[in-house]
């Protein structure tokens, strides 16, 4: 019989004296409860939103992508803008399952599912601008190499855009395949509480007939421990991917090798805030404080402050290198297109810089960390500066291309492309507003596995074993030690 | 399949479960699972089950995605149809590791989760009888196989005595079938039984 101990200096991520069925009970309740009116408040906001996304793109199928302001130099605008933005965004779910988990950071637990969730419903929103700026969108199944009548004609394995196709589908579905994994026992804790025919029947469905079996978890907690070492790597490799998409073009501003970890960086960053906005309405509206705890909230503002950080500093190699290799065309885009406050566009560089690198070093101070208020505003603040970068990134780069006579048209997106833009906003909190209602949002499972270790109530208990000399304890590792409990007695 | 008859022992500690489990054992009785709402570390072992081999499983889904991208990508490029991108090699190795790796993922974990889908018989409309409706919330739920020379009453009393906080008796089918939570019809039943 062992007993796992865990230093009474952390924070404790579960608060109050809770049981195991006192952690179902908390978590199945707003499944099991009438929505609020709030949440129909939200969710109709949100099908609103779709509608008119759905009407944007419909007309832009109709009419063709002419409806959008995108011009000869040009050619990305928003939507290519929107694509890397919700991409990123894309990026905390699975960094928080997958990288967390084998850092062993036990914090993850509490916000992993709705992160998950998050990271899904993201990379479906981003997946929309690249599928319908093709124009003709019939044939976007042409991107996928398959024997055709046309030669067969393949696509081009050597081509970034290519890379991109099988990156984000293959992320969409293992991202997919883990989340649904991981909520397989929670959907079964459900099912055998459901009272009515109706629940019991779909979450039977959803959950698969799983029984909760000492095997079963054997080989499911393999599977976790294998999707997540292959989502590390692949968390990291779409990002990258995606920045590929402008690192291999020869654009001035785009051609540079720092892209790589300065994309993956500012993705964490954004997926990291647009999780903070979320957990903390969620949290509140699911009374789920002693779930998500300040400890939880804390540790992801300093995992926003690093990653902030860091794309500040690729901000500044950029700049430096623009002056630095004496590139007469990278000068000119960094320090007058970009850096120039008083150039056509050097508002949206110096919005990115206020948001992305000056604002969020506040979370220097562990008492703004531990703010509600101060993190919901920065939150939403970093993702307007993250906007701002990719905007930055395409728009700056692109309207003074190498032919002057085609400098003259200011690009501003027509209603239709807000319109897409808003559209996706609608798809990503209908699906979230859904997911919160008919899904636990946190996951049952996995609270419950750390409790014992790390619930207040059960920590206190353990206070007396501070006392114990190291020599008693067995082995150590990963921040827990195990000892045999009969040696206290 | 058959029906079995089973004694459930339910524990509602993992501390007084793991000797439990040991008396259980010692005293030759077959468990046929441990059913818990939570992985509890150690418990495999406990039992005396081995080490799941799905992760081997997941490494050759991997090099089978390595190997497909690898080879219809040089097939394509070198053979069907040569592109001539700028006088560069057809063979272009380093550009096509991004999609190599991603056909890795992608193939690992497809064929990872199908795998454990099938392994643990799980599928969606799979139904499977559940010996206690708290397994998934707060009870550790060890059913014990009976044969024709176990003494039901003797185990019930022996479970009662190792700590178990509910004892009871059922018989039931331990396979899968196809059915719905909210019914309790099992179709097949009777053709089962007979064969």
């Amino acid at each position: 019989m062992h007993l796992k101990y865990e230093s009474q200096l952390r924070e404790p991520l579960v608060y109050g004296s809770k049981t195991y069925h006192d952690v179902t009970e908390d978590i199945v309740r707003p499944i099991e409860a009438k929505p609020s009116k709030l949440w129909y408040i939200g969710f109709y906001i949100a099908v609103a939103l779709l509608i008119f996304g759905v009407y944007s793109i419909y007309r832009d199928v109709t009419y063709g992508i002419g409806q959008w302001n995108l011009n000869k130099t040009i050619g990305w605008g928003w939507d290519i803008t929107n694509f890397v933005w919700w991409v990123g965004i894309g990026h905390a779910g699975t960094l928080i399952s997958a990288i967390l988990l084998l850092f062993r950071q036990g914090w993850r637990t509490g916000v992993n599912r709705a992160a998950e969730a998050m990271t899904i419903f993201a990379v479906m929103c981003a997946g929309q601008f690249p599928i319908w700026h093709m124009g003709r969108v019939w044939m976007a199944f042409f991107v996928m190499p398959y024997p055709n009548t046309r030669g067969p004609l393949w696509v081009n394995f050597n081509s970034p855009l290519l890379w991109d196709v099988f990156a984000i589908s293959t992320y969409f579905t293992v991202s997919l395949l883990f989340w649904y994994s991981g909520l397989l026992p929670d959907l079964a804790t459900v099912r055998d509480r459901a009272k009515t025919k109706l629940r019991k029947h779909l979450y039977g469905v959803a959950s698969f007939g799983w029984s909760g079996s000492t095997k079963h978890w054997q080989r499911h907690e393999s599977l976790s421990l294998v999707l997540a070492g292959l989502s590390t790597p692949l968390v990291l490799s779409v990002h990258t991917i995606v920045s590929f998409d402008f690192a291999t073009s020869v654009i001035p501003g785009w051609h540079t090798t720092i892209f790589p970890p300065y994309f993956v960086a500012g993705a964490v960053f954004s997926g990291f805030a647009m999780v903070q906005s979320l957990m903390i309405i969620v949290r509140k509206v699911f009374g789920m404080e002693d779930y998500v705890t300040m400890g939880h909230i804390e540790a992801m503002n300093k995992v926003i402050v690093l990653t902030g950080s860091i794309v500040g500093v690729a901000y500044l190699t950029e700049l430096f290198m623009g002056w630095y290799s004496q590139n007469k065309y990278e000068g000119y885009t960094f320090w007058y297109s970009r850096a120039n406050l008083f150039s056509p566009y050097g508002w949206s560089y110096w919005g990115m810089m206020a948001c992305n690198v000056i604002s969020p070093q506040i979370f220097w101070f562990r008492k703004m960390r531990r703010n509600l208020f101060v993190t919901f505003f920065m939150s939403v603040i970093v993702n307007i500066g993250m906007w701002f970068e990719r905007f930055v990134i395409i728009v700056t780069s692109l309207y003074r291309d190498y032919l002057p006579s085609s400098w003259a048209v200011y690009y501003s997106p027509t209603i239709w492309e807000i319109g897409f833009y808003l559209g996706t906003f609608g798809l990503f909190f209908t699906c979230f507003f859904l997911f919160a209602k008919y899904f636990p949002v946190i996951a049952i499972a996995e609270i419950k596995y750390v409790l014992k270790t790390t619930g207040e109530s059960y920590k206190e208990k353990m206070g007396h074993l501070e006392q114990v000399p190291a020599e008693v304890f067995g082995h150590s590792g990963h921040g827990h030690t195990t000892v045999d409990n009969h040696a206290h007695n | 399949m058959a029906k079995k008859t089973f004694v459930v022992g339910c524990f509602d500690d993992e501390e007084v479960l793991f000797p439990a489990i040991k008396k259980v054992r010692t005293a030759g009785y077959k468990i046929q699972d441990v059913y818990t709402p939570f992985p509890v570390h150690g418990l495999d072992h406990a039992l005396g089950m081995r080490e799941t081999s799905l992760h081997t499983a997941g490494f050759i889904y991997g090099i089978t995605g390595t190997t497909t991208a690898l080879s219809c990508i040089s097939w394509i490029l070198t053979s069907d149809w040569p592109l001539n991108i700028g006088g560069k090699p057809h063979f272009a190795l380093p550009a096509w590791i991004p999609i190599m790796f991603e056909l890795t993922v992608l193939f690992s974990a497809v064929g990872m989760v199908l795998t454990f889908c099938y392994l643990c018989q799980l599928a969606p409309f799979v139904k499977k009888h559940h010996f206690h409706a708290r397994a998934t919330d707060d009870l550790f739920v060890m059913p014990i196989e009976c044969t024709s020379k176990t003494n039901i009453d003797d185990l019930q009393a022996f479970l009662k005595n190792a700590g178990a906080v509910e004892v009871n008796v059922q018989v039931a089918e331990d396979g899968w079938w196809l059915g719905r939570y909210d019914k309790d019809e099992m179709p097949f039943e009777n053709k089962i039984v007979a064969a």
